[in-house]
């Protein structure tokens, strides 16, 4: 099972090699070394280089893929692309190798007496959509579902959710961006009123210091890390890394501090109460720009079916807001943080320091995690109180994981609660999305229905009778699979996946859709900096496969919603856009015309009058600043942002006598989430080739643990078991344990727990406890 | 067993000579920028010491105004 030494070492090489031309590409704009894979492309005749963004993370990278004889064989950085300059990581380089593996889903597959039998694409479409009809007409709007992705295209979520929500009248629509997003989602709009990060990118050039909260970049952004990476060493710019587990970004950065599991929320109040405390507060932009609310405290874990909560805001004055801080001092914290006091103040003293710029950045650490929102909105206070906040340079940055989490979960709104524009409880929202979709009002349901976690607990309890999932594998990302897989296999359910490639969840699937891999359709995304990236069609993909925003308006067809979907095969892409686009005519949200997208390697929104908005909030950059001062949180009725007093509450289920270990989950720079597509890339497989559970070396020694030696990792809900890594990639403190989870042969998350944020719905695959055994 | 990548930067006008001396180091895997006065060097070596000693060799290298670490692997020997 275990790869070659000299192969890894090759690999290894390879990826030294792309860290230095990342790194050289920051320092030298337009530095060419692209010459080594041109040539090496040359030898193979003249290509036809295309544009587009790439297909993995929320980076979003410009590519340019090469065509020869109408196939995908080379891909190189796009150097116009202002987000990665010619750059590219390790799944960038390869990602077009896995389009010809032999396993792809070519034709549909339908389940016939326990036995896949292949079928047309337009019989397994009839099927489909008579399937969903029947069980409407049988069980109820509510009883069908669809679940999409952050990977999904704008147009692919676009449709789903005027399907949804505009043809059928159901809700029930989630997406799996709520398993890593939503919590930045909620700290946005309860904050500000407005979701996405108000900087861009650029801000890397301009901060001091860069603080990433729980955020192994250098893994997760390598691109963006490797711009920081050159800002340190042309700047002197530092790189201050805040996290449970040493990895390569704490390496590489200034300075590693780590906390105990979930007391970041301490950790941040802390810092808050330090600069108060030493004077160290914007007072004038406080004064101008900000409100102190508090909200509900004791809000639970949603460990229940059914589990329900609602927020209450309460406004309170400064005074309080200051007394509530009396308990974080950094004495206290230290205590049960296991950050020094010294490390409190230093992170402090970095925000406080009027002269000093700063980012912060955080992804998957502070989102999932049962208290994500009220993290979100901590760090937030951290910027609102020095007044650090939408200037060059300066401002908090939630990163987005998928390539599309912002530009299609967030932006389209394919989560249950959301629109294209705004909320489904909000009447002058439904009163839109009716009038431009040509629905009557009526039918858009006004109340959410499933988020994610309660939709497949749904499945589970028989409530959904239908599911269509699309881009997504979430019998391998779901937490406590150990639950979800059974439910998904139970007859009363009908299941089916739209995919490119077979995965767990396909095997569970009562039809199977061949699914078009992103450059054999056209698309468009939206990356972490609010950025829209469009591609056309590059290749043709093999036997039936098909885009799937085409099989979601087949269905609609057939469901008798054809008037409804009136767009072509050839231009869909297209003209979806357009109409959806009609949503967010403005200055808050414009979105570039197409043929701007078409010229460019992607814009970023709101796009006013033929521009870029790069900091959103600040009159001096943003034409939609309107309230005749420096900053204006149009957001929020009052142009203020909310200051929130959220305190630390601990996980629900901490390491004990019995489970007496945390376990951590996360990914690794060569795969991409569950690895349907990576592991089917050979470089990228060799590479990584299967998952590990990474402890620390005195908890290995304390268990006779040798690095490789298999170790069976248990919860409460589940087992796992998988070779032990000792000192390698990552280093988990004492009294940890962390596994990747892109390996659906070793499925860590049958042990994880399904506890979500009560507000933000999405679930903690960061902290549960369990015990382990040499095996 | 260390491989490293580090940006090599050549004393003004060296950059042929830098590029000569580095490509006879058994270690040093290269690629020059095609327009900038860049070298990327690929070091891969068996052990720490060696490691080391490669390092003060080409600190010394006489076309070499500076050498900037980028990144670090110790090849693990299992995943
Ligand atoms: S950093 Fe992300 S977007 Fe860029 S090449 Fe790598 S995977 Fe693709």
């Amino acid at each position: 099972m275990y790869t070659s030494l000299s192969s890894r070492r090759l690999f290894i090489k390879q990826m030294a090699k792309a860290a230095a031309i990342t790194a050289a590409a920051g320092m030298f704009p337009g530095i060419i070394f692209a010459g080594e894979q041109e040539r090496a492309a040359a030898a193979q005749g003249d290509l036809e280089w295309k544009k587009g963004p790439c297909r993995f993370c929320g980076v979003g990278c410009g590519i340019l893929v090469g065509i020869k004889d109408g196939k995908a064989v080379a891909v190189k950085g796009d150097p116009r692309s202002k987000v990665n300059k010619g750059l590219l990581c390790v799944k960038g380089y390869h990602q077009t190798m896995c389009i010809q593996s032999k396993d792809r889903l070519t034709h549909a597959l339908v389940k016939k007496n326990g036995t896949y039998v292949k079928t047309p694409l337009d019989e397994a479409l009839d099927l489909v959509a008579s399937k969903m009809k029947e069980t409407i007409e049988k069980h109820g709007k509510d009883s069908v579902a669809m679940y999409t992705s952050g990977q999904s295209t704008i147009p692919e979520g676009y449709v789903a959710s005027k399907l949804m929500k505009g043809a059928i009248g159901t809700n029930n629509l989630d997406c799996n961006a709520r398993l890593c997003m939503a919590s930045a989602v909620a700290g946005f709009l309860t904050t500000f009123g407005a979701d996405e990060p108000m900087g861009c990118y650029e801000d890397i050039e301009h901060a001091d210091y860069f603080i990433t909260w729980g955020n192994n970049m250098a893994e997760m952004h390598p691109v963006l890390f490797s711009r920081m990476l050159e800002q340190k060493q042309r700047r002197g710019a530092k790189i201050v890394d805040f996290a449970t587990r040493t990895t390569r970004s704490s390496t590489a950065s200034d300075r590693s501090i780590l906390f105990e599991p979930q007391t970041d929320l301490a950790v941040a109040n802390a810092i808050c109460y330090e600069i108060i405390e030493n004077g160290w507060m914007n007072k004038s932009f406080v004064e101008k720009h900000c409100n102190f609310t508090k909200g509900l405290t004791n809000i639970g874990y949603g460990l229940e079916d059914k589990f329900a909560f609602k927020d209450k805001a309460t406004p309170i004055d400064f005074e309080a807001y200051r007394e509530f801080l009396q308990d974080y001092t950094p004495e206290k914290v230290a205590k049960y943080s296991k950050v020094s006091v010294q490390d409190i103040k230093y992170l402090a003293a970095i925000y406080g320091d009027p002269n000093k710029k700063v980012v912060s950045y955080w992804c998957m650490g502070m989102n999932q995690h049962t208290r994500g929102t009220w993290m979100n909105n901590l760090v937030y206070n951290i910027h609102l109180l020095t007044g650090k906040i939408s200037q060059p340079g300066n401002g908090p940055f939630s990163l987005t994981g998928q390539p599309s989490a912002c530009g299609t979960a967030r932006e389209v709104g394919t989560f249950t609660h959301k629109l294209p524009k705004g909320v489904v409880t909000n009447e002058k929202h439904r009163r839109l999305a009716a009038k431009i979709w040509k629905v009557p009002y009526e039918r858009i349901p006004a109340k959410p229905t499933y988020h994610t976690t309660e939709m497949f607990r749904a499945v589970d309890r028989g409530d959904i009778k239908f599911i269509w999932t699309q881009v997504t594998n979430p019998l391998v990302s779901l937490p406590k699979t150990s639950r979800y897989r059974p439910a998904l296999e139970k007859e009363s359910c009908f299941v089916v996946v739209s995919d490119v490639f077979p995965t767990p969840t396909s095997d569970v699937a009562d039809v199977i859709l061949p699914a078009s891999w992103h450059i054999e359709k056209s698309g468009i995304y939206g990356n972490s900096e609010r950025r829209t990236q469009h591609w056309d069609q590059m290749i043709e993909g093999p036997g039936e496969t098909t885009p799937d925003a085409w099989m979601t308006i087949e269905v609609a067809k057939r469901m008798g919603f054809g008037d409804l979907f009136p767009y072509s095969r050839e231009n869909h892409v297209e003209e979806i856009y357009e109409e959806y686009i009609q949503f967010h005519e403005g200055k808050k949200h414009g979105m570039a015309p197409l043929k701007a997208l078409k010229r460019k390697s992607g814009v970023i929104w709101p796009y006013v009058e033929g521009k870029s908005t790069l900091w959103r909030f600040n009159a001096e950059y943003d034409p939609a600043c309107d309230n005749g001062k420096a900053f204006h949180f149009y957001g929020k009725p009052d142009g203020k942002a909310v200051i929130w007093q959220r305190p630390f509450e601990p996980a629900p289920e901490k390491p004990d006598a019995e489970y007496p270990f945390w376990l951590n989950t996360g990914r690794v720079v060569e795969h991409w989430h569950t690895g349907s597509m990576t592991r089917r890339i050979p470089v990228l497989h060799q590479a990584m080739p299967n998952a590990y559970i990474e402890l620390h070396p005195d908890d290995a020694m304390d268990y006779g643990i040798s690095n490789g030696d298999m170790v069976k990792v248990i919860s409460k809900r589940g087992a796992c078991t998988m070779p032990a890594s000792i000192n390698e990639r990552g280093l988990p403190t004492k009294g940890q344990v962390f596994a990747p989870f892109f390996d659906e042969e070793l499925m860590i998350n049958d042990v994880t727990l399904d506890a979500f944020c009560p507000i933000s719905k999405e679930p903690d695959f960061k902290k549960c406890a369990v015990k382990i055994e040499k095996v | 067993m260390p491989i490293k990548s580090y940006l090599a930067h050549p004393c003004e006008g060296k950059k042929d000579a830098l590029i000569a001396s580095l490509s006879s180091i058994a270690q040093c895997e290269l690629l020059p920028a095609e327009n900038e006065d860049v070298v990327i060097v690929i070091t891969d070596t068996s052990t720490e010491e060696e490691d080391q000693q490669l390092k003060s060799r080409l600190d010394n290298l006489e076309a070499l105004k500076l050498l900037v670490l980028v990144s670090g692997f110790d090849t693990p020997k299992n995943p």
